[in-house]
């Protein structure tokens, strides 16, 4: 056991958990954030992404060690102040349909923009694959993505 | 102490299509004293409050959204004005199994009619109040309005009064033609929560003081736990508990999801490996090639006999088809949060059978069902998995075990590992083509364990009582059987998405298409001659037409572009089937990538598809369902597989049962037949055309036919 200190969206948090525990079940369970998904536990499937330090990591694959002293970024505090322009696109879209895959491949694409404000469709394609959709709603994410980025359908 | 098997359930559901569900009218006041409540499914209050139960469980099919929308139609309701509440387990809904690609067909008779009783009793309330002929009074937009004076009330303002009348017994019901809601493309009532990250799904849901468990299960089918040594696992920081739970798994509960995943991945379990334990697949799919060939009547279930072709002479072609067991593979891993304490038990749980979670769980820890509760929460997919309660089962033993509420949660692996799966099956296709290449008869052979018979339930006259919504006719040959041989195997089944229409119609749409290029034609026109002639063809409970299925085939190849020549590299496929009493027809376009002779990758670019459904409840709905139907299809047709060996799954996890990605995801086009019939099953219907299409698009590239499925293994 450990005391760890990070940043959560924009508050500092202190937890006392072993090093090694993911930080997605610290997330979870110890901070009660429960927006970022347990899908798979191997970085294979993209449901528990969250942004540290603005890059997109996969939480159930990296221990609460590696975070000490940086900022992490969930579903729950990508919106400053109300909807991200990502989740306005996702409603616009009507992307969700279980929705459980949703603030994973949101944060994918939050990540994207921020550093790719107009992507192509191969970008898009890139940025996006590692998150799976059982629903299938990749089209969709697709025209949302476009759709936030402002190009108003695929580049 | 399943009230209704599946089948019977989906049966008994359109059946009572002209009638009411158990319980309908009886009054509903209890909890809400000040509401009028004609029905459990309205709760109108003073405050204008108009609160819909919606008694199917919402796994993203949109149930929350569409059959609200079916009762606001009647009570001319403002949409804008309507709370959604989820049911739990009842006894005032009926069976409330979701599954069958029923939710719709089954409650819109009663949805309709509980919105009809309701406005026609705020009419009367209006009325009364204004001293005014009811004739002369009009519900609109959650008003009540009157002609003569101008005046209006709102549902809200004649609550009291309402709450005093009669519920009616036969109410008029609206003419298509005057809908202001239903077949408006509504946005879901769920998005904005699940964009947030703020929707609680199953493995969300959080109690005070709750634990978490995982369990060990016996990784042999069939298997025991002979012993176990905790002394590791309880080293572990925050693990609490240790112990059996039932005959095959042990429990590891700690206060951290994570905790308990470290304390299982140290326990040591000894296992007794059972009968099982040199099970494998290649065994299991031999003895179904055995039972190919039988003839033993006794064996043999019969689905659908007219003519016999084996009267009928001229030239044969037979063909086999295999089809592999299938694993749902849900996002969302399973789980459920128990809360056990003394003589009640309280469930939330993520499930599409909340009455099956409380019957079983009852009897699992010894009370009655009054004394189970099960809350229904959101599901990250369900796909028939969560037709299992497998989970609640665990969940309510482990609560009762520590005597607090646990939340049991499965590890991908686990749920790979421990699923219910796709039953594997085989199909001997034989036809007899008349002069011009045409069949003259046809008889279709499916040999494929039970699902519901391994689950104890009846299996009539040897016929699986799932098939009848899955694997009806689609053309009028004159001389047609298609018939069933139960094969049985320890391997555990569940019903998975589409259920045997998948294997069905993959099996019936190549061969089709074998035929159609045996005749050198057209595998469109081939098919719209076969279909030409306007037949009803009775399966069960369904009617199949063959004028809607050549509706769907025309509207699919016009709107892909059929008759226009492909671009250089592009080939394309064809194939319709009906399922869930809806008719489906798909157009798939792909390229090859890769070697083009032996090794080339198959491609998709665009779908098209058209479905004929009856009437559309929600056009954005139905649209997601058949995209997310074709993509789940399409990696059912391409990887999806499950394999035994030594009496244990293989695959564990999405590197070896992948599911498709956004790079592999075609465009999908979907087109519906305008239609006032009443509305059928749309979850489904979409995934069984895809294989047999992409197959055949296959075949127009290669000239290689595929006849088992996974296409890539």
């Amino acid at each position: 056991m450990a005391d760890i200190t990070f940043r959560v969206n924009g508050s500092e948090k202190k937890v006392g958990v072993s090093p090694e525990t993911p930080l997605l079940w610290v997330l979870r369970d110890t901070l009660e954030l429960t927006g970022t998904k347990f899908g798979c536990g191997m970085g294979l499937c993209g449901a528990c992404t969250v942004h540290v330090e603005g890059s997109p990591v996969r939480s159930c694959s990296t221990p609460v060690s590696q975070v000490a002293g940086k900022s992490v970024t969930t579903i729950e505090g990508l919106g400053a102040s109300g909807l991200h322009v990502l989740q306005q696109a996702w409603i616009a879209e009507e992307v969700p349909q279980c929705g459980y895959c949703q603030p994973g491949q949101i944060m994918s694409a939050a990540a994207l923009l921020a550093k790719t404000p107009n992507p192509t469709d191969d970008q898009i394609t890139q940025a996006m694959n590692g998150n799976l959709c059982r629903c299938g709603t990749y089209e969709r994410i697709r025209k949302a993505i476009h759709r936030a980025a402002g190009g108003g359908g695929p580049a | 102490m399943s009230p209704l098997s599946r089948r019977e359930f989906v049966a008994a559901g359109v059946a009572a299509g002209a009638g009411l569900v158990i319980g309908f009218y009886l009054p509903h006041k209890g909890s809400h004293p000040e509401s009028f409540s004609p029905n459990a499914y309205l709760r109108i209050t003073p405050d204008n409050k108009v609160t819909i139960v919606v008694a199917r469980s919402e796994m993203g099919q949109g149930v929350r959204t569409a059959l609200p929308m079916i009762l606001a139609e009647e009570l001319e309701a403002d949409w804008k004005q309507i709370e959604i509440e989820q049911a739990g387990a009842s006894t005032l809904f009926g069976d409330q199994t979701t599954g069958g690609s029923a939710s719709i067909r089954t409650t819109w008779d009663p949805m309709r009619k509980a919105g009809a009783a309701a406005r026609e009793m705020l009419l009367s309330a209006a009325a009364l109040t204004w001293g005014v002929p009811r004739s002369s009074c009009a519900a609109e937009n959650g008003q009540i309005k009157h002609a003569g004076s101008g005046r209006s009330l709102s549902y809200g303002d004649l609550v009291s009064k309402a709450a005093t009348l009669p519920v009616p017994t036969d109410v008029p019901l609206k003419q298509s033609k005057d809908y202001k809601i239903v077949g408006q493309r509504l946005a879901r009532v769920d998005s904005p929560a699940k964009v947030k990250g703020e929707a609680v799904f199953g493995i969300d849901f959080r109690l005070p003081g709750m634990k978490f468990a995982v369990l060990s299960r016996c990784p042999t089918i069939g298997g025991k736990v002979a012993s176990f040594d905790d002394k590791e696992s309880k080293k572990v920081s925050g693990v609490s508990y240790v112990g059996k739970i039932g005959d095959s798994a042990v429990a590891v509960v700690a206060d951290s999801v994570w905790s308990a995943m470290e304390g299982r991945r140290v326990l040591n379990v000894t296992w007794d490996d059972g009968p099982n334990k040199d099970l494998n697949t290649s065994a299991i799919m031999a003895d179904m090639k055995a039972a190919l060939t039988k003839s033993d009547k006794t064996l043999i279930g019969s689905l659908y006999s007219a003519g016999d072709p084996a009267k009928i002479s001229g030239r044969r072609i037979s063909a086999v088809y295999e089809l592999p067991f299938m694993a749902h593979a849900p996002m969302e891993p399973g789980n459920c949060t128990a809360n056990h304490q003394g003589t009640q038990c309280e469930l939330w749980a993520p499930t599409q059978v909340p009455q099956d979670c409380r019957d079983s769980v009852a009897q699992a820890v010894g009370l009655d069902p009054d004394q189970v509760k099960v809350n229904v929460t959101l599901m990250g997919g369900g796909f028939g998995r969560r037709l299992e309660h497998d989970y609640a089962v665990e969940a309510a033993l482990v609560s009762k075990a520590i005597s607090a509420p646990v939340k049991v949660i499965w590890a991908r692996e686990d749920d790979m590992r421990f699923s219910t799966y796709r039953p594997a099956s085989l199909h001997q296709l034989t036809a007899t083509l008349d002069s011009a290449g045409f069949p003259a008869a046809l008889t279709h052979r499916i040999v494929a364990p039970s699902i519901s018979g391994q689950k104890g339930q009846p299996t009539p006259n040897n016929v699986d009582p799932d098939l009848p919504d899955e694997a009806g006719p689609v053309y009028g040959i004159p001389n047609y059987t298609i018939d069933g041989l139960i094969t049985k195997t320890p391997v555990p089944l569940g019903w998975m998405r589409s259920v045997y229409a998948l294997q069905a119609a993959f099996a019936l749409e190549s061969f089709i298409d074998e035929l159609a290029v045996a005749a050198g034609k057209d595998p469109v026109q081939y098919r719209l001659h076969v279909l030409a002639k306007d037949q009803d063809l009775p399966f069960f409970t369904t009617t199949w037409k063959t004028a809607r299925m050549r509706g769907v085939l025309q509207l699919a190849a016009e709107k892909a572009g059929w008759d226009k020549p492909l671009p250089a590299g592009r080939y394309r496929g064809v194939a319709c089937f009906g399922c869930f009493a809806s008719y489906m027809a798909e157009v798939v376009e792909i390229s090859l990538e890769g070697d083009r002779k032996e090794n080339a990758q198959p491609r998709v670019h665009r779908v098209v598809a058209a479905v004929d459904c009856g009437q559309v409840v929600n056009p954005g709905i139905l649209e997601q369902q058949i995209q997310g139907g074709i993509v789940y299809g399409l990696a059912n047709a391409l990887r999806a597989k499950i394999t035994i060996e030594k009496g244990r799954v293989v695959q564990g996890n999405f590197d070896d049962y992948a599911p498709l990605r956004m790079d592999e995801t075609p465009a999908v086009e979907v087109y519906a037949v305008p239609s006032q019939e009443a509305p059928t099953g749309i979850g489904e219907p979409s995934i069984p055309p895809l294989a047999p299409a992409l197959c055949s698009a296959i075949y127009a590239a290669t000239k290689k036919r595929i006849r088992a499925l996974p296409i890539v293994s």
